[in-house]
């Protein structure tokens, strides 16, 4: 039962990854490429219908963790503190960047709402990266000093950084160069996983510059790939074992880079949702491989005298987790209904939709 | 530790205020957008139609502010009461996360449609995509009251040995008698608010001789919704939810009422007086005799315990706080239902657009419906302490260990910064699509 709710929680985050990716990256695109105020609209309107549902999936995955593993729930939000705010404080901006900016129409009130918008998807694309990054890492649960717990087993805080910015300091910070560094490869993929979506959904006269802009920000992201497969092994000794314990979790890493080899064609594809298709599969694969690489981890343990919390010993009483598979269905279904109507509706080309106009 | 409990009360206080100040209008309003669209559909008569499409600009405003406040009241639940999460995580994360799935993905896949897909669907489709996001907020209303009733009062629930909180009856959390009078009540709360705001408008463009046909539309529409969601509010749900407390929580209804002393032969109705918490009193008190036993109990003479009986650890924190929200809701309520019922008498009459000082009254209230929806639930949460789940756990219990009060004031100030920035922003875009008015018909 725990297993089921576990791989909805990570299926749950893979669809919200790849949906809201895709709108922060049409806002990095936005705030490095976007020159005319027709690339703009056509970039709003490409995610103006979909945004706001896309992020239910981050509420929606938050609402199971909290009732399938609420011990998770628990330590992890009031431990990661202080950049959780800060997420919510960045979505708040990128949200009524977007939402605002079509309400007044003066030259400044655009400049500052598209600032808002474009630099507050940035950050958030880097914070996820980071907060991946703390998940595999690992935190210092029970916050021992001198082999003994200050707090109980499963609580800990981490300030935002330390000073030494190592992923091994004893006591961690949230930013250090390992979780920066997969920050970094969060933000370069989302970018291109933007792109694709912008050539798949507008017309706009960018979408050409975009191709070449997939297509070199390509080798980029395939060169910090390579690099974080060599230093994983700094925060998970034994990165393999499981893969050799589960061979079907190969499965994982061969569609990353089904993904990532894929778009190195992005400039020949026929079909304009080609590219958003293998960035999908990119982003899919990647947070698979990471998340099976310290299954049955939730959260490690960097000390050796409280446990890892695992999907085994955070999650909620037997009764509830089964009774809580019935509505869920139910919803499932619903979901998806709701998201083929939509999709449906907003088939094709966006760039004419005027969204944000009043 | 003590600040800790502090700034983590004040940010989730503050966050939640903020924040329901848009869901109350979204609530009401999409009712009462749906109702000018079925109207509409009916008698084919463009003027409801670009009632609607009006109705529908300050909606979507009101709607993004909703769910961009909304997002942070989930993730505090885990970020500032951890403990309470971790030991009730297993009940409550069942109506929250159904509020997820059921309700904020109906609102946000077919908002969309229903903001921008009038031409796309066509008015029949394009009315049921509007009912649907009426309904999904309703339905997260509900969800999110199923799961305030249970911290209420608790149902379906054992706790185990290290501390937890085990589900044992999902449906009793449905059942729960706590929930439907305070849903009913809620809801109908909502639609006030909405019905003032739509009539408060309304006044103005008459008021303005700008809009004057769109002016009286409003008023009218207003002033019928708000006549009946003001009486249904106080009766029957709202005597339903008093007397849950009664019942229930017996002590809290003798803060909020401001008993002191149990007395003898029936309990008064305090209208005014301040409590002193010194001397144990109400300072200038104007009170009515035997009233409240009998609002209570329909018993003259039947006895309410007074805060004597109970032990001084088990108060509400708040006494006065608790005593001020009561009495603030319930007598807004009160002018809610005089005002809306002159103003009926004076439409039924066919006077009511020419009765210059009931529209400025309605033009005036636009912020109380607001105020007496805060201190209700202020009612509510106030009267809830010092319990978080009633009864069972205390709200020191609840809250995350291992954040420092320090961290939480750097977000409570920060929260508070943002907010303020969002509630100008909201005003001065509301005061142009207002100021603008909806499209001027053609004859």
């Amino acid at each position: 039962m725990e297993l089921f709710w576990y791989i909805v929680l990570v299926i749950m985050l893979a669809v919200y990854v790849i949906l809201d990716g895709y709108d922060f990256g049409a806002g990095i695109i936005h705030l490095f490429f976007a020159k005319t105020e027709k690339d703009k609209k056509a970039i709003t309107s490409a995610i103006g219908p979909f945004w706001d549902a896309n992020e239910v999936w981050l509420i929606a995955a938050g609402g199971v963790l909290f009732f399938a593993f609420p011990t998770l729930y628990a330590s992890s939000f009031s431990g990661f503190y202080l950049p959780l705010i800060m997420i919510l404080w960045l979505l708040i901006f990128r949200a009524i960047g977007l939402e605002l900016r079509g309400q007044v129409h003066n030259r400044i009130w655009e400049v500052i709402w598209d600032k808002a918008f474009g630099v507050a998807s940035l950050l958030l694309a880097l914070f996820f990266g980071v907060a991946l990054g703390n998940v595999v890492r690992g935190v210092n649960l029970g916050m021992v000093e001198n082999g003994v717990s200050t707090q109980e087993a499963h609580y800990f805080f981490l300030p935002l950084w330390n000073p030494t910015f190592s992923p091994q300091a004893e006591h961690l910070g949230i930013i250090d160069w390992f979780t920066l560094f997969l920050g970094v490869v969060s933000v370069v993929a989302l970018t291109i996983h933007g792109a694709n979506w912008i050539i798949f959904k507008t017309n706009s006269s960018i979408n050409d510059r975009l191709k070449r802009v997939v297509f070199i920000l390509n080798f980029v992201l395939l060169a910090l790939v390579v690099v974080s497969l060599l230093i994983w092994h700094i925060i998970e000794p034994d990165p393999f074992q499981n893969f050799v314990q589960y061979p079907l979790m190969w499965l994982f890493p061969i569609i990353t880079f089904v993904g990532l080899f894929g778009l190195f064609k992005v400039r020949t594809f026929k079909k304009h949702g080609m590219g958003f298709l293998f960035s999908s599969l990119f982003l899919l694969g990647g947070l698979a491989s990471t998340v099976a690489s310290i299954f049955p981890k939730l959260l490690p343990s960097t000390n050796t005298v409280n446990p890892s919390l695992t999907l085994y010993n955070v999650a909620a009483h037997e009764y509830g987790l089964s009774v809580g598979m019935n509505w869920f269905f139910i919803a499932l279904v619903l979901v998806i209904f709701y998201m083929v109507v939509q999709y449906r509706v907003f088939k094709g080309k966006m760039d004419d939709v005027g969204y944000g106009e009043h | 530790m003590e600040d800790m409990l502090f700034y983590d009360r004040m940010q989730f206080a503050f966050t939640i205020t903020f924040h329901y100040l848009f869901p109350q209008l979204t609530m009401g309003l999409s009712l009462m957008i749906v109702y000018f669209k079925w109207k509409f559909l009916r008698s084919k008569l463009e003027k409801y139609n670009e009632a609607a499409k009006f109705w529908m600009k300050i909606f979507a405003l009101n709607f993004a502010m909703g769910v961009v406040t909304g997002i942070p009241m989930e993730f505090q639940f885990g970020t500032n009461w951890a403990k309470f999460s971790e030991l009730t995580g297993g009940i409550i994360g069942q109506t929250l996360a159904m509020e997820g799935m059921f309700s904020f993905f109906l609102e946000s896949s077919f908002l969309g449609l229903f903001l921008f897909g009038e031409k796309l669907l066509g008015h029949k489709l394009h009315f049921v995509t509007g009912f649907l996001v009426f309904l999904g907020s309703w339905a997260s209303g509900f969800l999110i009251i199923a799961t305030h009733s249970w911290m209420q009062f608790p149902v379906g629930y054992e706790i185990m040995e290290n501390g937890k909180f085990v589900l044992n009856n999902f449906s009793a959390l449905f059942s729960n008698p706590w929930l439907w009078p305070s849903y009913l009540h809620n809801q109908l709360a909502s639609v006030i608010t909405s019905s003032f705001v739509v009539a408060s408008i309304g006044a103005f463009y008459i008021l303005n001789k700008k809009h004057s046909e769109f002016g009286q539309l409003f008023v009218k529409t207003g002033v019928v919704f708000g006549l009946i969601s003001s009486v249904l509010v106080a009766f029957p749900t709202g005597d339903m939810v008093a007397k849950n407390v009664a019942k229930h929580q017996p002590v809290t209804f003798a803060a909020m009422e401001g008993i002191f002393e149990t007395e003898q032969g029936g309990s008064e109705i305090v209208l005014i007086g301040q409590p002193n918490m010194l001397e144990k009193k109400l300072d200038n008190k104007i009170a009515v005799p035997n009233i409240l036993s009998f609002l209570t109990y329909q018993d003259w003479d039947a006895e309410i315990k007074g805060l004597n009986e109970f032990d001084a650890k088990d108060y509400p924190t708040n006494v006065p706080g608790l005593y001020y929200s009561y009495h603030i809701m319930v007598g807004l309520g009160t002018i809610f239902i005089g005002l809306m019922l002159l103003a009926t008498i004076q439409l039924y009459r066919k006077k009511l657009y020419k009765t210059k000082w009931i529209l400025w009254s309605l033009l005036f209230m636009l912020p109380f419906p607001y105020i007496a929806n805060t201190t209700g639930w202020y009612t509510s949460e106030l009267g809830r302490q010092p319990w978080l789940v009633y009864n069972l756990m205390r709200t020191s219990a609840g809250a995350s260990p291992t954040v420092s009060s320090g961290n939480t004031l750097f977000t409570l100030l920060g929260f508070i910064g943002l907010y303020l920035l969002l509630g100008l922003l909201f005003l001065m875009l509301a005061g142009k699509i207002i100021n603008k008015g909806p499209h001027i018909l053609k004859h």
